[in-house]
């Protein structure tokens, strides 16, 4: 991680609640987080049959704000920003001048010129000053790091509707996927945003740190009758390998762009020049030497982040994210591969602590939720 | 969990149920707690023959991969193939999952081994 190993953990609010529950507590991204409580296996499972809460506090939020803010963020990020209606959240890329990602992150619209941006834990520094440098050009807007004003407590599973709508006025049932607002929950104001990282339906909920205890304890207890149960960052990173979606530092850093990582749809193609886009225009034109791929184990093993893939004696690229998933029950991953082999159904080796292992290249995501 | 009186341990957090020149070797309930989940198990062949504190397969929980040391020098005479099948089992039975039987070829290396007292508070 960026922060120097020996700095004291950060802590987020719900901190003392997590070792009040017994949860197994790890350094990550410079923060003391809750790997898991019960068990990544039973946690996964709650989520995609019940539901699971998860503090995710140690998340940044950045504000840009300002008669340009809007052209701020086009310049900053890869998607197009004028697409979000106030109310409506987008995912995103912060990349640098090659194209490839500072950090991804969701673009929330707040107002006609002003945006909040949601980065990963261990970037916020980074990211807020790559994003105060990029938006000079355009003017009249400025970022603000406001991660210390909120505490984000994620409800995710096919029962999230049914647990949290008893604690809110907002009409959570018409809200779509990718929309927010604004309103009390537990009796706190805050913002209520449909989204996630589990490839479920759920919900993301922004309140002030004072209140983030109460919101959780209210939470639980609309939560119990539905079996819902505290999930850790564990269960969090393999419901989102069987989704497929991208966690930065395994399978999107700062070497790997939107297109070699599948994320062309992220990429706002008709927009104005934005940091990084002569060259995923160039990439789009040409190709890329090396595509993101899912693949499935074929042996028995679990391919794991690093491990070399191979093509006959070829080596051809590298895993980024596996995993043996609780809810499919296989050995699943994401990797980078020669763009000739990046074809569902083509077989590729990986060489597991000195064993060549047979694997292949299955369509993603892995797991698609029924609805 | 209490640890059986009747074994040895490693600092590794392996444990070995000796009968004779012979010993069941499986991992502690410490090991288990620490690693979480388990999914996979990769064990040596019948015939491997191992040092003492020398890997002799690999444990994988749904988080991480860890190597399993042999706690004796000797030769592996049994690989348990039902656990392969059933490594959950490591996680809810950690002192009955015997992953392999070693046939010591030195039987003073167990003086070096530690009684459950020394393990115990070890792991207090």
């Amino acid at each position: 991680m960026d922060q120097a190993t020996d700095a004291p953990l950060k802590k987020t609010p719900l901190n003392a609640r997590h070792r009040a529950l017994g949860a197994r507590m790890v350094p990550f991204g410079g923060w003391d987080m809750p790997v898991e409580y019960s068990g990544i296996t039973a946690e996964h499972l709650a989520v995609r049959e019940r539901a699971g809460l998860f503090d995710v506090s140690h998340m940044g939020q950045i504000e840009i704000a300002g008669s340009n803010a809007l052209d701020a963020v086009q310049r900053i990020s890869c998607n197009d920003a004028s697409k979000l209606q106030i109310g409506q959240a987008q995912y995103s890329g912060l990349l640098t001048p090659a194209g490839t990602f500072v950090d991804d992150l969701l673009v929330y619209r707040l107002g006609p010129q002003h945006f909040m941006l949601v980065v990963n834990a261990s970037h916020i520094e980074k990211d807020f000053a790559v994003i105060s440098e990029g938006i000079t050009p355009a003017g009249d807007a400025v970022a603000v790091n406001v991660s210390a004003r909120y505490a984000l407590i994620a409800v995710q599973g096919p029962k999230a509707l049914e647990i949290v709508q008893p604690l809110t006025g907002i009409d959570l049932a018409s809200m779509k996927y990718y929309w927010f607002a604004h309103g009390e929950i537990a009796h706190v104001r805050g913002t209520v945003s449909r989204t996630g990282y589990t490839g479920e339906d759920g919900f993301e909920i922004f309140v002030p740190p004072q209140q983030a205890d109460a919101v959780w304890l209210a939470l639980m207890a609309s939560g119990e009758q539905f079996g819902m149960i505290p999930c850790g960052l564990g269960a969090r990173d393999t419901l989102r390998l069987e989704a497929a979606m991208s966690l930065h530092g395994n399978d999107i850093d700062d070497t790997r762009t939107p297109v070699e990582a599948g994320l062309d749809w992220i990429v706002g193609w008709k927009k104005d020049s934005f940091v990084g886009s002569d060259v995923l225009k160039q990439q789009k034109a040409d190709g890329t030497a090396q595509k993101l791929i899912g693949f499935e184990m074929i042996d028995r093993g679990i391919g794991r982040q690093g491990y070399t893939i191979y093509s006959g004696e070829e080596a051809v690229g590298v895993v980024t994210s596996g995993t043996q998933t609780p809810y499919l029950k296989k050995a699943i991953g994401l990797g980078y591969v020669s763009a000739a082999l990046a074809v569902p159904g083509t077989e590729i080796d990986i060489d597991i602590r000195g064993r060549r292992l047979k694997a292949k290249v299955v369509p993603t995501p892995f797991y698609k939720r029924t609805k | 969990m209490a640890y059986p009186a009747g074994f040895k341990y490693t600092k590794d957090h392996e444990w070995i149920e000796l009968s004779g020149d012979e010993g069941k070797v499986g991992i502690t309930d410490f090991a288990q707690a620490q690693l979480g989940d388990v999914v996979y198990l990769e064990l040596p062949e019948v015939g491997t023959v191992l040092k003492a504190g020398q890997t002799f397969g690999n444990i994988e929980s749904v988080k991480a991969v860890s190597e399993l040391y042999a706690p004796v020098s000797g030769e592996v005479v049994e690989v348990n193939a039902a656990l392969k099948e059933k490594p959950e089992a490591v996680n809810s039975d950690p002192h009955a999952s015997w992953m392999v039987v070693i046939k010591l070829s030195d039987l003073s290396e167990t003086g070096t081994l530690l009684d459950v007292t020394q393990y115990s508070d070890l792991v207090k």
